[in-house]
């Protein structure tokens, strides 16, 4: 979903998100290095690159659960090290490898979430959240036992319990059939375009990345080795494709060389 | 206000899981109220062999009560942690705005909530089935379930850290906390039985002073109040350590990344 009819920002409110210079090693290994980005409202920025680029790594960081080596992240300004709770109440994530709690039901790992967000009248945003997931009739199912699918709409349900400022999406639709990728991704964007949320976000299918972003970055190796509009930037280096660049990118980053004239 | 709410979602979520759960509704009391009917039997029989008029419902009924209350208090903080490790929660947890001391008052509410209801079904077998009458203790009863409370927050903040830290398998480590140290927190006799070495540890343990000052007072001494004071103390001392221990375990999982990877148990 092109989400071109956004507002443009106002340079004088905070970024959504700014990742200054961000570091993180592992003793001799360097996992992040000096990687640097914004996220306006109303933007859907694409975090790409191949397995091991540090993307990952780099939406711990946002979400406080790892320390950065150096560099700073701030969420509408503030910075996550010195205002954690501040931030992080502004913020959420869905991710595929942390699905919600299975012991428990979707209405009560929702409310458990929504407690721990601090969200007004928990038991209204709850009914809200499953009808325009479309899992009302899972209210009260055990979330283990559902499809990865119904898995993953609970976990965006989660993911937007707070209303977040800051949406950040781990490969959202990784183990959804093509029909049901389409309809999270334009649930997705249609949260984002009503709420103002600017929204980071990993994939691995680069049509899905072209549909919902409007600019990417191309992590390799813990770097950002491309940035730009994922409409025009394959052109740009030559490619044809958004695959295609991912490709270059993946088995030969060094020989990528710069934009083509 | 948040706060509160922060720590009362960490007891809402283990009482859905309770309420939905007989595996975790039974442990609350089963054992515990096998603990009362065993040993009331015991205490009845040796009643009957016992030379002189020696009392041993309070003596040693009394005693198991009151350990098994301790170790309840104990388990219900770290069961409701590892509820967060058995889900595989710590990701989604931890990236919400609950701070962890907040997390640990969850852990502390959950295990007011289940060691109540351990001690309820506990006192009330222990009365009807077996005549132990709790006046015997007078007003040091109070001191005496306070300490072992403290002492059981603390040494489950302890554990949990030392799971947090050594990963998912750590788990065993939990579990035997109590019987290890039971021989020295001289439950069922005097301290002057142990070793001086035994002693020695002994006098670090908030628990003794109890089982101690139980004995002297069902043998009609004094109740030793600034040996109970001395045991809170100490029992606090125990909290706020085991508390800054689980904070730097917590900081240390944060800078390596055990957090958001907690099932690899280590990254070195």
């Amino acid at each position: 979903m092109a989400l071109d009819s956004r507002p443009v920002q106002e340079p004088s409110i905070p970024k959504v998100l700014s990742v200054t210079d961000l570091h993180k090693t592992y003793g001799q290994t360097v996992a992040v290095d000096g990687v640097s980005f914004e996220v306006g409202r109303n933007q859907i920025v694409g975090l790409l690159g191949p397995n091991g680029a540090g993307k990952t790594t780099i939406i711990n960081m946002i979400l406080g659960v790892l320390k950065p080596t150096a560099g700073t992240i701030r969420v509408e300004g503030l910075d996550i090290a010195r205002h954690r709770r501040q931030t992080l109440e502004r913020t959420n994530f869905a991710a595929v490898y942390t699905p919600l709690p299975g012991n428990l039901t979707v209405y009560q790992n929702l409310r458990f979430f929504g407690m721990l967000y601090g969200v007004n009248d928990p038991s209204q945003r709850i009914t809200e959240l499953l009808a325009q997931f479309d899992i009302e009739r899972f209210r009260h199912t055990k979330c283990g036992v559902l499809s990865s699918g119904e898995q993953t709409r609970a976990g965006l349900a989660k993911a937007l319990l707070n209303r977040p400022h800051l949406l950040l999406l781990d490969e959202p639709t990784a183990s959804l059939d093509p029909a049901a990728a389409m309809d999270i991704r334009q649930r997705i964007c249609e949260f984002a375009a009503q709420e103002a949320v600017g929204v980071l976000w990993t994939s691995h299918n680069m049509y899905e990345v072209e549909k919902v972003c409007d600019r990417v970055l191309f992590l390799s190796h813990g770097k950002t080795l491309l940035e730009g509009n994922p409409k025009t930037l394959p052109r740009e280096y030559g490619k044809q494709t958004l695959e295609e660049l991912f490709i270059a990118v993946a088995r030969e980053p060094l020989t990528l060389g710069g934009p083509v004239a | 206000m948040k706060p509160l709410r922060r720590m009362a979602a960490i007891l809402l979520r283990q009482f859905y899981l309770i309420r939905g759960s007989p595996a975790r509704l039974l442990p609350l009391f089963v054992w515990a109220a096998v603990d009362i009917v065993l040993w009331g039997f015991i205490t009845r029989y040796l009643q009957t062999i016992a030379p002189s008029g020696f009392n041993f419902t309070p003596a040693l009924l009394g005693a198991v009560l009151f350990w098994d209350f301790f170790t309840r208090v104990m388990f219900g903080v770290t069961t409701t942690f590892l509820e967060d490790v058995w889900s595989r929660n710590f990701l989604n947890l931890f990236a919400t705005p609950l701070s962890i001391w907040e997390y640990l008052s969850g852990l502390v509410l959950s295990s007011i909530a289940t060691s109540t209801v351990g001690l309820v079904v506990m006192l009330a077998l222990a009365m009807i089935a077996f005549g132990l009458s709790f006046f015997v203790y007078g007003l040091a009863l109070i001191p005496f379930l306070l300490v072992l409370f403290l002492f059981g927050i603390a040494l489950g903040v302890f554990a949990v850290g030392a799971v947090l830290r050594y990963g998912p398998a750590a788990e065993w480590f939990v579990w035997p906390i109590p019987a290890v140290l039971s021989p020295f927190a001289a439950v069922f006799y005097p301290l002057s039985t142990l070793p001086g070495w035994m002693q020695h540890v002994s006098h670090l343990l908030p628990p003794s002073y109890v089982f101690e000052s139980m004995r002297t007072i069902l043998a009609g001494g004094p109740v030793s109040w600034p040996g109970l004071l001395w045991s809170i103390s100490l029992a606090v001392l125990y909290i706020l350590l085991a508390g800054w221990f689980f904070a730097r375990i917590y900081h240390r999982a944060i800078r390596t990344g055990l957090i958001a990877r907690y099932s690899a148990e280590t990254l070195s």
